[in-house]
């Protein structure tokens, strides 16, 4: 078990809820997402609640982070797109939030489920259309007919166009999961060389150094992952939001 | 008459300064700023790429596998909608390398706010 570096992945019931056949259960992964609402909720809560004109440290990050979303947005949206600045928002701190809190050692990590991550890129797709059809009702269609594009070759390019939409969720989902579910799994395996190679004795330790150094590296490149990963998704989320504010000119 | 002096010295000093630090300013905010940000964007796209294309790939063959077994169609649906997936991946690609213009036709500029216009 020590050495299995799936373990980590494995869904726990901490409280058996079932509702008409249906199993609701109280899991771990339920509880670090309410864990990572609570974190990231409690950390914008209490870093602006001084509300200091010169921000402090801690309240300079909060409004980075605000800053930095917005202008996200504002860049690939426009300012109308801004109506969506809490939407995006969320998801974006959401997303840091539980990736950072996965890279404690025991915890589990909320975006290493493709289900928790495509139900996230369905949220952003599922707002896209119904914001769209109803800003632009059928105008929102013309988002899969390029302009300028010769009478026959219309059908064609229009069912590549959609076969690209639908294809949006799974990367944006799949991109997330896998980088996540890929990093846990590599810092597992190195981390587990130290161990089965202290245990053959001292030339195993000496020669355990390396694997340990390699376990240190990945755990930075893993911070580094977890912001570029929550970024790419609300960058991602900001460019789909923009075609439903703005469907084909 | 050194009461004079002084303060014009002062802001004559202050006048150089400033025009040290705005020469100074913009360069050193520009290189710093432009290479991390080319960073972060260089590795994001790099990890985009790639799950682009899978994914349409597998979007467009799981639709076909769909439309086969509702319809009785098979293997034509899964053959057509592979190739269209193939297609839709390849667009992918390079819609998010921005060699292809986004879903519709737009430049950079135009489009960002129709309110505007």
């Amino acid at each position: 078990m020590a050495n299995d570096p799936i373990h980590q992945f494995q869904i726990s019931k901490w409280i058996p809820i079932e509702v008409g056949g249906l199993d609701f259960s109280f899991t771990n992964s339920s509880a670090f997402m309410v864990a990572t609402v609570v974190a990231a909720g409690a950390f914008l809560f209490l870093t602006t609640s001084s509300r200091g004109l010169v921000p402090g440290r801690l309240q300079s990050i909060s409004e980075m982070s605000y800053e930095f979303v917005a202008s996200m947005l504002r860049d690939s949206a426009g300012s109308h797109g801004m109506r969506f600045f809490p939407f995006v928002f969320s998801i974006f701190m959401f997303v840091l939030m539980a990736n950072l809190l996965g890279l404690f050692p025991y915890f589990f990590t909320v975006t290493s489920h493709i289900i928790v991550t495509f139900a996230l890129a369905l949220l952003v797709i599922g707002t896209v259309v119904v914001y769209g059809f109803w800003k632009h009702g059928f105008g929102f269609l013309k988002l899969f007919v390029p302009q300028g594009v010769p009478g026959v070759v219309v059908p064609l390019v229009v069912l590549i166009e959609i076969v690209s939409f639908l294809s949006r969720p799974v990367s944006l989902s799949v991109r997330l999961f896998a980088n996540m579910l890929a990093g846990h799994i590599t810092l597992k395996v190195f981390a587990g060389f130290v161990t089965s190679m202290s245990a053959l004795g001292a030339a195993g330790v000496a020669g355990a150094v390396l694997p340990l150094i390699m376990t240190v590296a990945i755990t930075g490149l893993e911070f580094l992952v977890a912001f570029m990963q929550a970024y790419v998704f609300a960058v991602l989320t900001c460019m789909y939001l923009n075609d439903a504010v703005h469907p084909g000119h | 008459m050194a009461d004079k002096d002084q303060p014009d010295d002062l802001e004559r000093r202050r006048a150089d300064l400033e025009k040290a630090l705005a020469e100074k300013r913009p360069a050193k905010q520009d290189g710093g700023e432009g290479k991390t940000k080319g960073d972060m964007a260089g590795a994001a796209q790099a990890l985009r790429l790639s799950s682009e294309f899978i994914a349409g790939v597998g979007v467009g063959a799981a639709l076909g596998w769909f439309i086969d077994h509702f319809a009785g169609t098979s293997p034509w649906g899964l053959i057509i909608f592979l190739l269209l997936g193939f297609g839709a991946g390849v667009l992918n690609v390079l819609r998010s390398a921005g060699l292809v213009a986004e879903f519709g036709i737009r430049s950079s500029d135009d489009g960002r706010d129709p309110e505007k216009k």
